[in-house]
């Protein structure tokens, strides 16, 4: 097997998480793409690592993790606040900026 | 033990057995979260997505952050989703119909266009390339070898995310906490709202359970002087609920004493 074969799936998991951002309407499930799509990177970082025989991708991958982390917290935390208010998590129906 | 080494850019049969079995599975628990409708469900199936990643970033000599993987994503961050989809709940956002007219299409043939880029890039990123492999990079092990990546050439990085971290537990602090625009209904005023009430005949508290019943039970009512129980003697909860007990059923048969 190529060893390319890893970031084939990298790319596929990276645009099925992209047609999930905007496809799905509920806040929680885009959020969940956005994450599909962060791990997709951090295959192809891991890959990359492997191909170039550094760790460099791998402490890139890590990094991603940590900043995916604070993402999903903060994320949620706005999530939640906004559900609070409006007891919808559609993302269609945050349009108040449209108005 | 998991040490796949790399002959001129190729992998071992196990490797790519691996791969293969592991790769469509992935793919299709990413596409059956697009499409399910529950957002439970779509949870799972990104836990499966994140296993099976970790398990190939095993394979590919990161033991690291393939545990990391799990511990921390399929751990920590899908056990948030979860919770906060439990907080949130279902409601219609859920459904899978299209608000926005014709954009199906549209995603699905920009989406061949992303892939198509990815694809030129992936190309001009590895054609020519030798893949090297990470037998040398790993030989002091990969936790080793990472730590020394990560306390020397990236430590001003490590603690900038520290300070990122600190940061987003704040802010998440913040915008989940929410304000009282009331003050809470407290002992005092209850008292004062009893007295002002139109009856006082609930000023010294409410009956309680039991009281000239045949049973002490919370959920059997105070009998009132007429013998008819009292709804007020218990718990609106158990009274809806329908787990009142009535205290006749406890009242005692006249037994006739028998002689021998």
């Amino acid at each position: 097997m190529d060893i390319s074969n890893y970031l084939y799936l990298s790319i596929i998991l990276f645009t099925i998480g992209a047609v999930g951002v905007v496809i799905r309407r509920n806040a929680i499930v885009v959020f969940m793409c956005v994450e599909l799509m962060l791990n997709a990177a951090n295959l192809a970082f891991v890959t990359f690592s492997r191909i170039n025989g550094n760790l460099d991708g791998q402490v890139a991958s890590f990094f991603t993790m940590v900043v995916a982390a604070c993402e999903v917290v903060v994320g949620l935390a706005i999530i939640v606040t906004i559900y609070r208010s409006r007891r919808s998590a559609s993302v269609d129906d945050a349009s108040l900026l449209k108005r | 033990m998991l040490n796949f080494a790399l002959e001129a850019g190729r992998t071992h049969t196990p490797e790519a057995v691996l791969f293969w079995f592991l790769a469509p599975l992935a793919v299709a628990a990413a596409l059956g979260m697009l499409l399910v409708k529950k957002a439970v469900h779509s949870a799972l199936l990104l836990a499966w997505v994140m296993i099976s990643l970790a398990i190939i970033y095993i394979a590919q000599d990161a033991l690291f952050l393939g545990i990391v993987q799990i511990v921390v994503y399929t751990g920590a961050v899908m056990m948030l989703f979860l919770f906060i989809l439990m907080l949130v709940g279902v409601d219609s956002s859920d459904s899978l119909k299209e608000t926005i007219k014709g954009q199906r299409p549209a995603i699905i043939f920009v989406s061949i266009g992303l892939i198509g880029l990815f694809l030129s890039l992936l190309g001009r990123a590895t054609i020519g390339i030798p893949a090297v492999g990470l037998t040398r990079a790993n030989a002091d092990g990969n936790v080793q070898g990472l730590a020394s990546e990560l306390f020397t050439k990236y430590v001003w990085a490590f603690e900038v995310v520290s300070a990122l971290l600190i940061t987003a537990a704040l802010g998440a602090m913040v915008l989940a906490h929410s304000q009282k625009t009331k003050s809470k209904f407290q002992q005092r005023d209850l008292s004062i709202a009893r007295f002002r009430g139109k009856s006082l005949a609930t000023a010294a508290g409410l009956p309680s359970s039991g009281v000239f019943a045949r049973h002490n039970a919370v959920d059997v009512p105070a009998l009132l002087p007429d013998g008819s129980p009292s709804k007020l003697s218990i718990s609106q909860t158990l009274d809806a609920r329908g787990d009142m007990i009535e205290s006749k059923i406890f009242e005692l048969e006249a037994r006739e004493v028998e002689e021998d």
